[in-house]
Protein backbone atom coordinates (compact mmCIF):
# COMPACT_ATOMS: atom_id res chain seq x y z
CA UNK A 1 0.00 0.00 0.00
CA UNK A 2 1.34 3.39 -0.94
CA UNK A 3 1.30 5.86 1.85
CA UNK A 4 0.42 9.45 1.19
CA UNK A 5 3.57 11.51 1.52
CA UNK A 6 2.42 14.92 0.59
CA UNK A 7 -0.41 17.22 1.34
CA UNK A 8 -1.56 20.48 0.02
CA UNK A 9 -2.63 23.42 2.07
CA UNK A 10 -5.45 24.99 0.22
CA UNK A 11 -6.60 28.23 1.78
CA UNK A 12 -9.10 28.91 -0.89
CA UNK A 13 -7.01 31.58 -2.60
CA UNK A 14 -5.38 31.30 -5.98
CA UNK A 15 -2.99 28.37 -5.80
CA UNK A 16 -0.84 29.62 -8.68
CA UNK A 17 0.46 32.75 -6.99
CA UNK A 18 1.56 31.07 -3.80
CA UNK A 19 5.11 29.73 -3.65
CA UNK A 20 5.39 25.99 -3.26
CA UNK A 21 7.55 24.53 -0.52
CA UNK A 22 8.63 20.93 -0.22
CA UNK A 23 9.72 19.52 3.14
CA UNK A 24 11.70 16.26 3.17
CA UNK A 25 12.14 14.58 6.51
CA UNK A 26 11.82 11.03 7.77
CA UNK A 27 10.63 12.40 11.10
CA UNK A 28 6.87 12.44 11.18
CA UNK A 29 6.73 15.16 13.82
CA UNK A 30 8.63 17.54 11.51
CA UNK A 31 6.38 16.65 8.59
CA UNK A 32 3.39 17.57 10.71
CA UNK A 33 4.58 20.68 12.55
CA UNK A 34 6.55 22.54 9.87
CA UNK A 35 3.62 22.92 7.48
CA UNK A 36 1.71 24.60 10.31
CA UNK A 37 4.62 26.97 10.92
CA UNK A 38 4.96 27.76 7.22
CA UNK A 39 1.25 28.31 6.80
CA UNK A 40 1.54 31.35 9.08
CA UNK A 41 4.14 33.07 6.89
CA UNK A 42 3.04 36.23 5.10
CA UNK A 43 3.65 34.64 1.71
CA UNK A 44 1.27 31.79 2.66
CA UNK A 45 3.18 29.10 0.79
CA UNK A 46 1.68 25.90 -0.42
CA UNK A 47 3.45 23.21 1.59
CA UNK A 48 3.99 19.62 0.64
CA UNK A 49 5.93 16.96 2.47
CA UNK A 50 7.90 13.85 1.58
CA UNK A 51 9.41 11.31 3.91
CA UNK A 52 12.22 10.09 1.66
CA UNK A 53 14.74 11.49 -0.81
CA UNK A 54 13.51 9.46 -3.73
CA UNK A 55 9.93 10.60 -3.17
CA UNK A 56 11.07 14.21 -2.90
CA UNK A 57 12.96 14.03 -6.20
CA UNK A 58 9.89 12.57 -7.89
CA UNK A 59 7.75 15.41 -6.52
CA UNK A 60 10.27 18.03 -7.64
CA UNK A 61 10.14 16.59 -11.15
CA UNK A 62 6.34 16.88 -11.20
CA UNK A 63 5.91 20.47 -10.09
CA UNK A 64 7.66 23.83 -9.74
CA UNK A 65 8.78 24.55 -6.21
CA UNK A 66 10.30 27.71 -4.80
CA UNK A 67 11.88 26.22 -1.68
CA UNK A 68 13.14 22.83 -0.52
CA UNK A 69 13.63 22.16 3.19
CA UNK A 70 15.68 19.01 3.53
CA UNK A 71 16.69 17.02 6.59
CA UNK A 72 20.32 15.92 6.36
CA UNK A 73 20.13 12.74 8.43
CA UNK A 74 17.87 10.32 6.63
CA UNK A 75 18.22 6.60 5.82
CA UNK A 76 19.15 5.43 2.32
CA UNK A 77 19.39 8.72 0.42
CA UNK A 78 20.62 11.30 2.91
CA UNK A 79 20.17 15.05 2.74
CA UNK A 80 23.56 15.78 1.19
CA UNK A 81 22.84 13.36 -1.64
CA UNK A 82 19.45 14.94 -2.27
CA UNK A 83 20.90 18.46 -2.21
CA UNK A 84 23.68 17.46 -4.63
CA UNK A 85 21.10 16.23 -7.13
CA UNK A 86 18.85 19.23 -6.55
CA UNK A 87 21.65 21.79 -7.03
CA UNK A 88 22.43 20.28 -10.42
CA UNK A 89 18.89 19.71 -11.69
CA UNK A 90 17.09 22.70 -10.19
CA UNK A 91 19.61 25.55 -9.79
CA UNK A 92 16.82 28.07 -9.28
CA UNK A 93 15.36 26.21 -6.30
CA UNK A 94 16.11 27.75 -2.90
CA UNK A 95 17.37 25.14 -0.48
CA UNK A 96 17.45 24.89 3.30
CA UNK A 97 19.26 22.09 5.10
CA UNK A 98 18.09 21.18 8.59
CA UNK A 99 19.73 18.83 11.04
CA UNK A 100 19.66 17.85 14.66
CA UNK A 101 23.45 17.52 14.74
CA UNK A 102 25.86 20.20 15.85
CA UNK A 103 28.69 19.59 13.41
CA UNK A 104 30.90 22.32 11.92
CA UNK A 105 32.26 20.07 9.19
CA UNK A 106 28.77 19.11 8.12
CA UNK A 107 27.85 22.79 8.07
CA UNK A 108 30.83 23.61 5.82
CA UNK A 109 30.15 20.67 3.51
CA UNK A 110 26.52 21.67 3.21
CA UNK A 111 27.29 25.28 2.38
CA UNK A 112 29.89 24.11 -0.11
CA UNK A 113 27.07 22.46 -2.03
CA UNK A 114 25.55 25.90 -2.55
CA UNK A 115 22.74 25.53 -0.04
CA UNK A 116 21.03 28.83 0.86
CA UNK A 117 20.62 28.14 4.53
CA UNK A 118 21.92 25.61 7.05
CA UNK A 119 19.90 25.46 10.22
CA UNK A 120 20.01 23.28 13.30
CA UNK A 121 16.49 22.10 13.92
CA UNK A 122 14.94 24.82 16.04
CA UNK A 123 13.83 23.75 19.49
CA UNK A 124 12.45 26.79 21.31
CA UNK A 125 9.78 29.17 20.14
CA UNK A 126 12.30 32.00 19.58
CA UNK A 127 14.47 29.82 17.35
CA UNK A 128 11.39 28.69 15.50
CA UNK A 129 10.42 32.31 14.95
CA UNK A 130 13.91 33.18 13.60
CA UNK A 131 13.74 30.16 11.34
CA UNK A 132 10.37 31.31 10.01
CA UNK A 133 11.76 34.80 9.30
CA UNK A 134 14.66 33.29 7.31
CA UNK A 135 12.29 31.09 5.33
CA UNK A 136 10.10 34.05 4.49
CA UNK A 137 13.16 35.99 3.32
CA UNK A 138 14.13 33.11 1.04
CA UNK A 139 10.62 32.82 -0.31
CA UNK A 140 10.55 36.55 -0.95
CA UNK A 141 13.62 36.48 -3.14
CA UNK A 142 12.93 36.76 -6.82
CA UNK A 143 13.06 33.40 -8.45
CA UNK A 144 14.72 34.31 -11.69
CA UNK A 145 17.02 37.17 -10.78
CA UNK A 146 20.70 36.96 -9.88
CA UNK A 147 23.25 34.24 -10.48
CA UNK A 148 23.99 31.50 -8.04
CA UNK A 149 26.70 28.97 -7.37
CA UNK A 150 29.54 31.39 -6.74
CA UNK A 151 31.33 28.84 -4.58
CA UNK A 152 33.66 27.95 -7.45
CA UNK A 153 34.84 31.56 -7.76
CA UNK A 154 38.18 32.56 -6.37
CA UNK A 155 38.33 34.40 -3.09
CA UNK A 156 39.58 37.50 -4.87
CA UNK A 157 36.52 37.46 -7.16
CA UNK A 158 34.25 37.02 -4.20
CA UNK A 159 35.81 39.91 -2.26
CA UNK A 160 35.66 42.17 -5.28
CA UNK A 161 31.98 41.37 -5.74
CA UNK A 162 31.15 42.12 -2.11
CA UNK A 163 33.14 45.35 -2.14
CA UNK A 164 31.78 46.62 -5.44
CA UNK A 165 28.24 45.95 -4.25
CA UNK A 166 29.03 48.02 -1.13
CA UNK A 167 27.86 45.10 1.00
CA UNK A 168 28.24 44.71 4.74
CA UNK A 169 28.91 41.08 5.60
CA UNK A 170 31.28 38.77 7.40
CA UNK A 171 32.85 36.12 5.19
CA UNK A 172 33.64 32.91 7.04
CA UNK A 173 36.17 30.92 5.06
CA UNK A 174 37.17 27.35 5.83
CA UNK A 175 40.23 25.54 4.55
CA UNK A 176 40.52 22.11 6.19
CA UNK A 177 40.82 22.64 9.93
CA UNK A 178 41.53 26.36 9.51
CA UNK A 179 38.83 28.97 9.68
CA UNK A 180 39.22 32.62 8.81
CA UNK A 181 36.88 35.59 8.88
CA UNK A 182 36.92 38.75 6.82
CA UNK A 183 34.76 41.66 7.93
CA UNK A 184 33.35 43.88 5.19
CA UNK A 185 31.48 47.06 6.04
CA UNK A 186 29.83 49.19 3.36
CA UNK A 187 32.06 47.63 0.74
CA UNK A 188 35.31 48.14 2.66
CA UNK A 189 37.41 45.40 4.19
CA UNK A 190 37.82 46.47 7.81
CA UNK A 191 39.34 43.42 9.50
CA UNK A 192 40.50 39.85 8.99
CA UNK A 193 41.31 37.13 11.45
CA UNK A 194 42.88 33.71 11.29
CA UNK A 195 44.16 31.97 14.40
CA UNK A 196 46.50 34.45 16.11
CA UNK A 197 46.77 36.76 13.12
CA UNK A 198 44.64 39.85 12.63
CA UNK A 199 44.43 42.64 10.12
CA UNK A 200 46.52 42.70 6.95
CA UNK A 201 48.79 39.71 7.78
CA UNK A 202 45.67 37.60 8.33
CA UNK A 203 44.16 38.87 5.08
CA UNK A 204 47.30 37.98 3.12
CA UNK A 205 47.40 34.52 4.65
CA UNK A 206 43.77 33.84 3.71
CA UNK A 207 44.41 35.02 0.18
CA UNK A 208 47.21 32.48 -0.19
CA UNK A 209 44.70 29.65 0.18
CA UNK A 210 43.95 27.91 -3.10
CA UNK A 211 40.69 26.26 -2.13
CA UNK A 212 38.10 26.09 0.58
CA UNK A 213 34.51 26.90 1.30
CA UNK A 214 32.86 30.05 2.47
CA UNK A 215 29.63 31.30 3.93
CA UNK A 216 28.25 34.76 4.40
CA UNK A 217 27.36 35.78 7.92
CA UNK A 218 25.48 38.88 9.06
CA UNK A 219 27.49 42.11 9.24
CA UNK A 220 29.13 43.18 12.48
CA UNK A 221 29.25 46.98 12.31
CA UNK A 222 30.75 47.20 15.81
CA UNK A 223 33.87 45.24 14.78
CA UNK A 224 36.96 47.39 15.48
CA UNK A 225 38.70 48.40 12.28
CA UNK A 226 42.28 47.21 11.78
CA UNK A 227 42.54 47.56 8.00
CA UNK A 228 42.39 51.04 6.52
CA UNK A 229 43.42 50.42 2.91
CA UNK A 230 40.95 50.25 0.07
CA UNK A 231 39.87 46.85 -1.17
CA UNK A 232 41.66 47.24 -4.49
CA UNK A 233 44.99 48.30 -2.98
CA UNK A 234 44.75 45.47 -0.44
CA UNK A 235 44.14 42.93 -3.17
CA UNK A 236 46.93 44.39 -5.28
CA UNK A 237 49.44 44.27 -2.42
CA UNK A 238 48.43 40.75 -1.49
CA UNK A 239 48.72 39.65 -5.11
CA UNK A 240 52.25 41.04 -5.37
CA UNK A 241 53.27 39.30 -2.13
CA UNK A 242 51.89 36.01 -3.49
CA UNK A 243 53.62 36.56 -6.82
CA UNK A 244 56.94 37.11 -5.06
CA UNK A 245 56.47 33.91 -3.11
CA UNK A 246 55.63 32.02 -6.31
CA UNK A 247 58.60 33.42 -8.21
CA UNK A 248 60.92 32.40 -5.39
CA UNK A 249 59.51 28.90 -5.64
CA UNK A 250 59.95 28.75 -9.40
CA UNK A 251 63.46 30.21 -9.33
CA UNK A 252 65.80 27.21 -9.41
CA UNK A 253 68.76 29.21 -8.07
CA UNK A 254 66.75 30.37 -5.13
CA UNK A 255 65.50 26.84 -4.62
CA UNK A 256 69.03 25.50 -4.54
CA UNK A 257 70.11 28.04 -2.00
CA UNK A 258 67.17 27.50 0.31
CA UNK A 259 67.77 24.90 3.05
CA UNK A 260 64.06 24.27 3.25
CA UNK A 261 63.93 23.37 -0.43
CA UNK A 262 66.93 21.10 -0.08
CA UNK A 263 65.32 18.98 2.63
CA UNK A 264 61.90 18.87 0.92
CA UNK A 265 62.74 15.78 -1.12
CA UNK A 266 63.52 13.56 1.86
CA UNK A 267 61.21 10.55 1.85
CA UNK A 268 58.49 10.69 4.48
CA UNK A 269 59.09 14.30 5.45
CA UNK A 270 55.82 16.16 5.92
CA UNK A 271 56.96 19.45 7.36
CA UNK A 272 59.96 21.15 8.84
CA UNK A 273 60.14 24.18 11.11
CA UNK A 274 63.52 25.70 11.95
CA UNK A 275 64.31 28.47 14.39
CA UNK A 276 67.92 29.67 14.22
CA UNK A 277 69.00 30.65 17.72
CA UNK A 278 65.55 29.62 18.99
CA UNK A 279 64.37 32.98 17.72
CA UNK A 280 60.70 33.10 16.72
CA UNK A 281 61.20 36.01 14.35
CA UNK A 282 63.85 34.07 12.39
CA UNK A 283 61.63 31.03 11.98
CA UNK A 284 61.36 29.37 8.58
CA UNK A 285 59.04 26.54 7.76
CA UNK A 286 57.84 24.39 4.95
CA UNK A 287 54.68 22.27 4.71
CA UNK A 288 53.49 23.15 8.20
CA UNK A 289 50.07 24.54 8.92
CA UNK A 290 49.97 26.40 12.19
CA UNK A 291 53.79 26.68 12.06
CA UNK A 292 54.09 29.43 14.67
CA UNK A 293 52.18 27.52 17.33
CA UNK A 294 53.97 24.26 16.65
CA UNK A 295 57.29 26.10 16.62
CA UNK A 296 56.46 27.63 20.02
CA UNK A 297 55.51 24.24 21.40
CA UNK A 298 58.72 22.66 20.06
CA UNK A 299 60.91 25.43 21.51
CA UNK A 300 59.21 25.25 24.90
CA UNK A 301 59.53 21.45 24.92
CA UNK A 302 63.25 21.67 24.20
CA UNK A 303 63.78 24.09 27.08
CA UNK A 304 61.56 22.13 29.51
CA UNK A 305 63.19 18.76 28.83
CA UNK A 306 66.71 20.20 28.79
CA UNK A 307 66.03 21.46 32.27
CA UNK A 308 64.62 18.09 33.30
CA UNK A 309 67.74 16.38 31.98
CA UNK A 310 69.91 18.67 34.10
CA UNK A 311 67.82 17.99 37.18
CA UNK A 312 68.04 14.23 36.61
CA UNK A 313 71.73 14.44 35.70
CA UNK A 314 70.83 12.35 32.66
CA UNK A 315 72.98 14.37 30.30
CA UNK A 316 72.12 16.89 27.58
CA UNK A 317 68.84 16.43 25.74
CA UNK A 318 69.45 14.52 22.52
CA UNK A 319 66.10 14.39 20.81
CA UNK A 320 62.37 14.28 21.46
CA UNK A 321 60.27 11.88 19.38
CA UNK A 322 56.51 12.16 19.43
CA UNK A 323 53.64 10.36 17.79
CA UNK A 324 50.59 12.36 16.83
CA UNK A 325 47.41 11.01 15.30
CA UNK A 326 48.50 11.50 11.73
CA UNK A 327 52.26 11.83 11.88
CA UNK A 328 55.42 11.46 13.88
CA UNK A 329 57.35 14.45 15.06
CA UNK A 330 61.03 14.89 15.88
CA UNK A 331 62.18 17.83 17.97
CA UNK A 332 65.88 18.49 18.34
CA UNK A 333 68.53 21.17 18.29
CA UNK A 334 71.30 21.20 15.72
CA UNK A 335 73.96 23.85 16.01
CA UNK A 336 72.14 26.83 17.40
CA UNK A 337 68.88 26.04 15.61
CA UNK A 338 65.79 24.40 17.01
CA UNK A 339 64.05 21.98 14.66
CA UNK A 340 60.60 20.48 14.62
CA UNK A 341 60.21 17.92 11.84
CA UNK A 342 57.02 16.09 10.89
CA UNK A 343 57.24 12.59 9.46
CA UNK A 344 54.78 10.23 7.85
CA UNK A 345 53.11 8.17 10.56
CA UNK A 346 54.15 4.77 9.22
CA UNK A 347 57.87 5.54 9.00
CA UNK A 348 60.03 3.17 11.07
CA UNK A 349 61.95 4.62 14.03
CA UNK A 350 65.30 3.84 12.34
CA UNK A 351 64.20 5.64 9.19
CA UNK A 352 63.15 8.64 11.24
CA UNK A 353 66.55 8.80 12.94
CA UNK A 354 68.40 8.38 9.64
CA UNK A 355 66.24 10.95 7.87
CA UNK A 356 66.62 13.41 10.73
CA UNK A 357 70.41 13.17 10.28
CA UNK A 358 69.89 13.84 6.56
CA UNK A 359 67.85 16.95 7.33
CA UNK A 360 70.64 18.31 9.52
CA UNK A 361 73.29 17.45 6.94
CA UNK A 362 71.40 19.12 4.10
CA UNK A 363 70.64 22.11 6.28
CA UNK A 364 74.34 22.66 6.89
CA UNK A 365 75.43 22.09 3.29
CA UNK B 1 97.44 18.60 54.42
CA UNK B 2 95.58 19.69 51.35
CA UNK B 3 95.41 16.11 50.11
CA UNK B 4 94.05 14.91 53.46
CA UNK B 5 91.38 17.57 53.60
CA UNK B 6 90.32 16.56 50.05
CA UNK B 7 89.70 12.96 51.15
CA UNK B 8 87.83 14.13 54.24
CA UNK B 9 85.14 15.76 52.07
CA UNK B 10 81.71 14.14 52.28
CA UNK B 11 81.01 12.16 49.11
CA UNK B 12 77.88 13.28 47.22
CA UNK B 13 74.90 10.99 47.51
CA UNK B 14 74.52 8.91 44.35
CA UNK B 15 71.57 7.14 42.90
CA UNK B 16 71.15 4.91 39.91
CA UNK B 17 68.59 6.13 37.39
CA UNK B 18 66.05 3.38 37.82
CA UNK B 19 64.30 1.19 35.33
CA UNK B 20 60.56 0.92 35.73
CA UNK B 21 57.30 2.62 35.06
CA UNK B 22 54.64 4.63 36.78
CA UNK B 23 51.18 5.88 35.97
CA UNK B 24 49.86 9.35 36.69
CA UNK B 25 46.35 10.71 36.38
CA UNK B 26 45.50 14.02 34.71
CA UNK B 27 46.14 15.87 37.98
CA UNK B 28 49.71 14.58 38.08
CA UNK B 29 49.04 12.22 40.99
CA UNK B 30 50.98 8.95 40.87
CA UNK B 31 48.44 6.14 40.63
CA UNK B 32 50.77 3.14 40.42
CA UNK B 33 54.50 2.53 40.14
CA UNK B 34 57.05 -0.22 39.61
CA UNK B 35 59.96 2.07 40.50
CA UNK B 36 62.16 1.15 43.47
CA UNK B 37 60.74 2.49 46.71
CA UNK B 38 64.01 4.29 47.39
CA UNK B 39 63.69 6.45 44.29
CA UNK B 40 62.77 9.99 45.38
CA UNK B 41 59.07 10.71 45.01
CA UNK B 42 59.72 14.34 44.14
CA UNK B 43 61.72 13.27 41.08
CA UNK B 44 58.81 11.09 39.96
CA UNK B 45 56.43 14.03 40.35
CA UNK B 46 58.85 16.31 38.51
CA UNK B 47 59.02 13.95 35.54
CA UNK B 48 55.25 13.44 35.57
CA UNK B 49 54.54 17.17 35.54
CA UNK B 50 56.91 17.83 32.66
CA UNK B 51 55.41 14.99 30.63
CA UNK B 52 51.80 16.01 31.25
CA UNK B 53 52.65 19.61 30.35
CA UNK B 54 54.27 18.33 27.14
CA UNK B 55 51.08 16.51 26.14
CA UNK B 56 48.86 19.44 27.09
CA UNK B 57 50.94 22.03 25.27
CA UNK B 58 51.04 19.85 22.16
CA UNK B 59 47.26 19.52 22.19
CA UNK B 60 46.93 23.28 22.61
CA UNK B 61 49.07 23.67 19.47
CA UNK B 62 46.68 21.43 17.54
CA UNK B 63 49.12 18.53 17.64
CA UNK B 64 47.57 16.07 20.07
CA UNK B 65 50.10 13.35 20.85
CA UNK B 66 49.70 9.71 21.75
CA UNK B 67 53.35 9.11 22.65
CA UNK B 68 56.32 11.17 23.73
CA UNK B 69 59.89 9.84 23.90
CA UNK B 70 62.60 11.95 25.51
CA UNK B 71 66.13 10.82 24.75
CA UNK B 72 69.11 11.64 26.98
CA UNK B 73 72.55 10.02 26.79
CA UNK B 74 71.86 7.93 29.89
CA UNK B 75 68.08 7.74 30.01
CA UNK B 76 65.08 7.32 27.77
CA UNK B 77 61.70 8.44 29.03
CA UNK B 78 58.75 7.02 27.11
CA UNK B 79 55.32 8.36 27.91
CA UNK B 80 51.95 7.31 26.51
CA UNK B 81 48.89 9.46 26.83
CA UNK B 82 46.06 7.91 28.86
CA UNK B 83 43.01 10.15 28.62
CA UNK B 84 44.83 13.17 30.03
CA UNK B 85 47.04 11.14 32.35
CA UNK B 86 50.06 9.11 31.26
CA UNK B 87 51.96 5.90 31.72
CA UNK B 88 55.67 6.71 31.88
CA UNK B 89 58.54 4.28 31.36
CA UNK B 90 62.08 5.05 32.51
CA UNK B 91 64.77 3.10 30.67
CA UNK B 92 68.41 3.78 31.61
CA UNK B 93 70.66 3.42 28.58
CA UNK B 94 73.82 2.67 30.57
CA UNK B 95 74.66 1.67 34.09
CA UNK B 96 76.21 5.03 34.82
CA UNK B 97 75.59 6.62 38.12
CA UNK B 98 74.21 10.04 38.55
CA UNK B 99 74.56 12.39 41.42
CA UNK B 100 71.46 12.90 43.37
CA UNK B 101 70.23 16.41 42.91
CA UNK B 102 68.96 16.41 46.46
CA UNK B 103 71.57 16.04 49.17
Amino acid sequence: MVQMEHRSEDHGSSMDNRPKVLIVDDDRAIRETYPELLAKLPSRPEVRVAKSGSRALAMLADDDYRLLICDLGMPRMDGLQILTVVRQKYPQLRTVAITGLEDEQLRSRTYALGVDLFWQKPTGSEELQSFAVCLEALLGQENDSGFRGVQSKSLVDLLQMECMAQNSVVLRICNGPLTARIWILDGEIIDAEIEDLRGEPAFQKVLSWHAGSFETLPAEPSRPRTIFKSCSSLLLESASVLDEARSQKSDPEAAKSSPLSRVAGIDGLEFVIARPGGNRSCQTSRGAENADKIGDWAGNSIRAFKELGEQLRAGPLEQIDAKALQRQVTIATHGDAEFCIGWRRNLEADQVRESTRKVFALWES
Amino acid sequence: MGVLSFFNKTAPTLFRLPSGSFTVNRKGEVVSTTLPSGFPQEIVVLIANRILAGFQNAAASRMPLSELVINYPSLRITARDMHGGAVIFLSPKTQSLANNSKK
